[in-house]
C-alpha cells in the first residue's frame, strides 16, 4: 500500500522547497519486496531454518494429517475413495450419533455421560489429593524423611499403565478354581465394604466399582508426582510470612487460608486449567486395559467407543471419527473457555 | 524465634505425619506384594496366605520365564524402542526449540501456535489410526518392513517436550552466543557447544521424559506391531496376563507356583530397570515436573 502524498514529500524548512522523504521511500521497498526480504533472510540464516524442518514434518505428518484424516467423519465413507474425493454427508453421522434412536446412538450417550463423569470424579477426588499432599509434606521438617516419604509416593508415576492395570486387575480378581479373589477384594470384604459374593466375582466385572477403581488408582499412580508442583510452590512461601501472621495470633487454619493458599493460588489455577483442558481427553488406554463387556454401562468413554466401532474400518470409521471430533472439539472450548476465565478472574494463564 | 506451638498447629503436624505414612506405604504396598507373590508357592498364593511376606519360597516362575525366548524378545525390542525412540525423539525436540528459542526466526509465533494447538487439539484414536495405516503402506514401500521404526519414528513426539527445551534455551544469556560467533562458530556449534551444556539438565529431564514413555508405551505397538516377535515388554505383559488370568485356559495347570506369580514375576522384571536409576534420575523427574506449571 502506497502512502499518502504528505508523507513522501517533507518541506525544508530552511530552503522552503519540498523534497523527497527517504524514510517513506524505504518504507515502500520494504512493503514491495515482502516476500523476497523472507526469502533472502531464510536463505541468509538456512541453517536456523532448516534445524525447524524435521519437527515441522513430524508434526505436520503425525498431528496434522489425522485431524485431516478426521474430516471423514462429514463425507459418505467409500474405502475406495480417499477423503478428499468423497462426497460431502453432511451432518448425517452426527445426527446419527446424536438423534438416532438406535443402539449406537444410545451407547454414545452413555458414553458421553461416563467421560463426563469420570472427569468430573477427577476433578472432585484426584485433583485435591495432590495438594493436600503438599500441605502435609510441607509440614515434615526433616529434609531427610520427606525425601523418603516423596520417593515412595512418586514411585507409581514411573510404571507404566499395563503394568499399573494389572497389579489392579490382580489385586481385585475374581475367585474362581484358580484361587481366591484377590488380597485387597478380601481386604475390603473383611471390612465389611464389599460382600463376599460381590468379590469373587471380582470388582473389575461389577460396573459399580468401575469408577471407584478408576479414581482410586488415579490417585495411587499421580498424585504423589503431581504434589511436587505445590510443594515447590508452597516451599517459596517467605518465613516471615508465617512469622508475622503467628504474631498477629494466627492459629494453623488462618495461616493455611490467608498465607498458604493465596500463595499457590496461581499454581493451582495453572494445574486447574490443564486439567480442565484434557478433561474429555481421558485416558483411553487406562479405560481399555481396566474395562470389559460386563462394565462398558459406568467406563465405556467416547474414545473406547470409538475404538471399537471404527477399528474395523468401512463405514465405521466414518461415524468414529463423528464421536471424536464432538469430544474434541468440546474439550478444546473447555481450555479456552477455562483460560479465558482464568486470565479475567485470577490474572493467570497457561497459553 | 522459638516459639511454642499452638495446638491446631500440632494436631495438623501429627495428622500430616501420619497420613503422609499410610499413604507412602499404601504407594508401595501392591510392589512389595508382587515381589513376595512371585517368589510365593502355589497353595499360599492361590489361597492368599501371602500377605506381605514370601511363604514356600520358590523361584520357578523366574526361571521358567527366563526360559521363554519370548520374554527376551520383548524385553530387547522394548530396549531398541526406548534407545531409538528417545534419541530420534529428544534430537528432533532439539532443532526445533533451539530454533524457537530465537527471536530472529520469521514466523517464530505462527511455528510456536503450530506447535501448541497439536496440545489443545488431538484427532483421536481412529483418524491417527488411520494416518499410521497410511504411514505404515509408506514405510513399507521404501522398504522399512520393520514396524518398530514407524513406532519409533512416528510415534512419541511430545509438544510439551519441545516448549520445556524452548524455554531452557531462551534463559541462555545471549552474550555467550554472540562472543562465539564473533569466535567464528557456525550454528551447530553453537548450540552443541553453548547451549547444550548449558541447559543440561532440562535436556536430561526431557530426555528422562521420553524414556519413560517409549519405555511404558502400549497401545500404539500392540496396534500396529502385528509380528508377535516384535512386540515390545508392555504389549507381552498385557497378553501374558489375559492368557493366565483366564481360568478356563488354566485348568489343567499343573507347576509348583500359581499363573498369578508368573504375571508378578513378569511385572517385577518389568520394573526392575525403572527401579535402579530411579535414585539417580529421581530429581530430574521432580525438576520435569515443576517446568511443566510454570507459564509458557
Amino acid at each position: 500500500m502506497k502512502g499518502r502524498a504528505a508523507d513522501y514529500l517533507v518541506l525544508d524548512p530552511v530552503s522552503g522547497t519540498y523534497h523527497e522523504n527517504p524514510e517513506q521511500v524505504v518504507r515502500d521497498d520494504v512493503e514491495k519486496h515482502y516476500w523476497l526480504n523472507v526469502g533472502r533472510t531464510i536463505v541468509k540464516d538456512w541453517r536456523l531454518y532448516l534445524m525447524l524442518v524435521p519437527m515441522l514434518l513430524v508434526f505436520l505428518f503425525w498431528r496434522y494429517f489425522p485431524m485431516y484424516e478426521l474430516l471423514g467423519c462429514f463425507k459418505v465413507t467409500d474405502a475406495v475413495l480417499p477423503v478428499n474425493e468423497q462426497l460431502f454427508s453432511g451432518f448425517s453421522y452426527f445426527k446419527r450419533l446424536l438423534v438416532g434412536g438406535d443402539s449406537l446412538s444410545q451407547s454414545f450417550w452413555m458414553a458421553m455421560r461416563n467421560t463426563f463423569l469420570l472427569s468430573f470424579y477427577g476433578l472432585c477426588f484426584g485433583f485435591p489429593m495432590p495438594i493436600i499432599l503438599a500441605l502435609f509434606f510441607n509440614e515434615v521438617r526433616s529434609n531427610a524423611t520427606r525425601s523418603v516419604l516423596q520417593v515412595m509416593t512418586y514411585l507409581p508415576k514411573f510404571m507404566s499403565t499395563v503394568v499399573m492395570t494389572s497389579l489392579v486387575a490382580l489385586l481385585v480378581k475374581q475367585g474362581s478354581i484358580i484361587g481366591q479373589m484377590g488380597i485387597v477384594s478380601q481386604a475390603l470384604v473383611k471390612l465389611g465394604l464389599i460382600s463376599e459374593e460381590v468379590g469373587n466375582a471380582g470388582l473389575l466385572n461389577n460396573p459399580g466399582f468401575f469408577r471407584a477403581i478408576y479414581q482410586i488408582s488415579g490417585i495411587w499412580e499421580g498424585a504423589g508426582y503431581d504434589s511436587i508442583v505445590y510443594f515447590a510452590a508452597i516451599i517459596a512461601i517467605s518465613p516471615t510470612s508465617y512469622e508475622a501472621a503467628q504474631i498477629d495470633g494466627a492459629g494453623k487454619w488462618a495461616q493455611m487460608r490467608y498465607v498458604v493458599l493465596p500463595s499457590i493460588l496461581s499454581t493451582i489455577v495453572i494445574m486447574l486449567i490443564t486439567r480442565i483442558g484434557s478433561l474429555l481427553n481421558i485416558g483411553y488406554e487406562k479405560v481399555l486395559l481396566l474395562y470389559n463387556t460386563k462394565t462398558y454401562v459406568t467406563a465405556d468413554v467416547i474414545s473406547t467407543l470409538a475404538y471399537r466401532t471404527g477399528l474395523g474400518g468401512g463405514a465405521g470409521t466414518g461415524i468414529a471419527s463423528a464421536a471424536e471430533m464432538m469430544n474434541n472439539v468440546v474439550g478444546m472450548l473447555l481450555v479456552i473457555g477455562a483460560n479465558t476465565i482464568a486470565r479475567k478472574a485470577a490474572n493467570t494463564s497457561l497459553y | 524465634m522459638k516459639r511454642k506451638l499452638e495446638i491446631s498447629e500440632l494436631i495438623f503436624k501429627i495428622l500430616s505425619y501420619f497420613l503422609l505414612t499410610v499413604f507412602a506405604l499404601m504407594c508401595l504396598y501392591p510392589f512389595v506384594y508382587a515381589v513376595s507373590a512371585s517368589i510365593s508357592g502355589r497353595h499360599a498364593v492361590e489361597y492368599s496366605e501371602v500377605v506381605l511376606f514370601p511363604k514356600d519360597v520358590q523361584f520357578e516362575a523366574f526361571s521358567s520365564m527366563f526360559q521363554n525366548n519370548m520374554f527376551w524378545n520383548s524385553y530387547s525390542n522394548t530396549l531398541f524402542l526406548t534407545l531409538y525412540g528417545t534419541i530420534w525423539a529428544l534430537g528432533v525436540s532439539i532443532l526445533g526449540g533451539y530454533a524457537l528459542s530465537k527471536k530472529r526466526l520469521l514466523f517464530r509465533k505462527t511455528f510456536n501456535f503450530f506447535l501448541v494447538f497439536t496440545m489443545w487439539f488431538s484427532a483421536g484414536i481412529i483418524p491417527q489410526y488411520l494416518n499410521y495405516l497410511e504411514t505404515q503402506k509408506v514405510f513399507q514401500s521404501v522398504g522399512i518392513m520393520d514396524d518398530k521404526w514407524l513406532v519409533v519414528i512416528a510415534m512419541g513426539m511430545a509438544a510439551m517436550n519441545i516448549i520445556l527445551l524452548r524455554n531452557a534455551f531462551e534463559n541462555v544469556p545471549s552474550e555467550i552466543e554472540e562472543a562465539a560467533i564473533v569466535d567464528g562458530a557456525t550454528e551447530m556449534q553453537v548450540l552443541g557447544k553453548v547451549y547444550i551444556p548449558m541447559s543440561k539438565s532440562t535436556i536430561a529431564t526431557v530426555a528422562l521424559f521420553f524414556a519413560i514413555s517409549r519405555w511404558n508405551g502400549y497401545f500404539w505397538a500392540r496396534q500396529m506391531i502385528s509380528n508377535q516377535n516384535e512386540h515390545p515388554l508392555q504389549v507381552f505383559i498385557r497378553l501374558q496376563l489375559e492368557m493366565y488370568t483366564d481360568p478356563d485356559q488354566m485348568t489343567g495347570w499343573n507347576r509348583v507356583y500359581a499363573p498369578d506369580s508368573m504375571i508378578y514375576a513378569l511385572i517385577v522384571c518389568s520394573i526392575i530397570p525403572i527401579l535402579i536409576i530411579y535414585p539417580f534420575i529421581q530429581k530430574y523427574f521432580a525438576k520435569g515436573a515443576n517446568a511443566g506449571g510454570v507459564k509458557e
